[in-house]
């Protein structure tokens, strides 16, 4: 069986401008594998193929790209999932190419640290051991901790598209809102603060192309929700 | 982060808020309007003048047409602000598109003081 690839190539070294190019993959009959071992093979054909990727396990989050027009995780992703014909995989859209599958992720990231990703707790007396939870703070957690920042949402999100610089966007929300309900944080108001303005959060318009797209099957369109609830009983 | 300088001095929580209530005046003017055109069939316009006439409809429309006043300026702003990078050419757009919005409104209440 012959499978046909229409891949994404720019190499600003050298390319005026990024064009598609066509590659050809045999593979046995009745036989499926992940985007990303066909992505291999064809790098086998053309060692300037460029792409990321790491675990090979949907863990690392490298190999986020965009294929037949939806983001995920070309590592668990298989072929029959895109269907038949021809197999487009272009770079996760709205981020600066750096080459061929290979985005610049500064936008992203930069959204990312402006929501202080990390527990912050003044405490006077902090514990002798550990912040302990109960069974039910730390279930509040789940369905968010498990993001793994490989941008499928957030590039697929037209609002981070056209305010990549004012939009936290969903990833990097989600985790904000993890870090709001987190029982051990203490810095819920400065956090609510940071994200009070008119375009941080409230620029998404709850189309839920990050909940079609996340290769984790998280929820940021419901998370961004309860921020713009926790917002407006802030506000009240 | 987004001072509401940035912002043009807009305000996320207030036009959140807005956006919905005025959506829900509008909704309601648009399911009364349907209900009045689908049971009543007007044969003069004394017959559909009538309806405007009473102080209850008069208000119930103008606040629907404030509403949609103020429904388009917060969204009007939002798409432009995805749409349009230049701030000037922005601004002039969001001048104009405003003054439309609000030519409605004053016409509006023209054309209900004359009811």
């Amino acid at each position: 069986m012959q499978l046909t690839f229409s891949i994404y190539r720019y190499n600003p070294d050298v390319d005026d401008a990024p064009h598609m190019q066509d590659y050809t993959l045999e593979v046995e009959e009745g036989q499926d594998m992940m985007v990303l071992d066909a992505l291999l093979a064809l790098k086998e054909q053309d060692p300037t193929l460029s792409f990321r990727r790491s675990c090979r396990e949907g863990v690392c989050g490298s190999d986020g790209v965009n294929m037949n027009g939806k983001n995920g995780l070309a590592c668990i992703t298989p072929l029959s999932a895109l269907g038949g014909g021809k197999i487009v995989v272009r770079p996760l859209p709205g981020l600066p190419v750096v080459r061929d599958l290979v985005v610049d992720m500064t936008q992203f990231y930069t959204q990312y640290e402006k929501i202080k990703p990390f527990l912050i707790n003044d405490a006077k007396q902090p514990p002798a051991r550990e912040h302990l939870q109960s069974p039910e703070e730390r279930a509040k957690l789940d369905g968010l901790y498990e993001c793994i920042l490989c941008a499928c949402c957030s590039t697929s999100c037209p609002s981070f598209w056209w305010n990549p610089d004012k939009f936290v966007g969903p990833a990097g929300l989600l985790h904000a809102y993890r870090f709001l309900i987190d029982s051990r944080d203490t810095a819920t108001d400065e956090r609510l603060g940071d994200l009070d303005d008119a375009f941080s959060v409230f620029r998404c318009h709850s189309i839920m192309n990050c909940v079609s797209v996340c290769p984790k099957g998280l929820n940021p369109t419901k998370a961004i929700g309860q921020i713009k609830s926790m917002l407006l009983q802030r506000a009240m | 982060m987004v001072t509401n300088q940035a912002g043009i001095k807009r305000n996320g929580i207030q036009d959140y808020v807005t956006l919905r209530a005025t959506a829900l005046i509008i909704l309601a003017f648009t399911l009364y309007m349907t209900y009045v055109f689908v049971c009543h069939s007007f044969s003069s316009y004394e017959e559909w003048k009538a309806v405007f006439s009473s102080v209850y409809m008069k208000a119930f429309t103008f606040a629907a047409l404030v509403s949609i006043l103020m429904h388009v300026r917060i969204g009007m702003w939002q798409v432009l602000t995805d749409y349009v990078k230049p701030p000037r050419l922005r601004m002039i757009l969001q001048y104009v598109l405003n003054l439309i919005a609000f030519s409605y409104v004053a016409v509006g209440l023209f054309v209900l003081w004359g009811v």
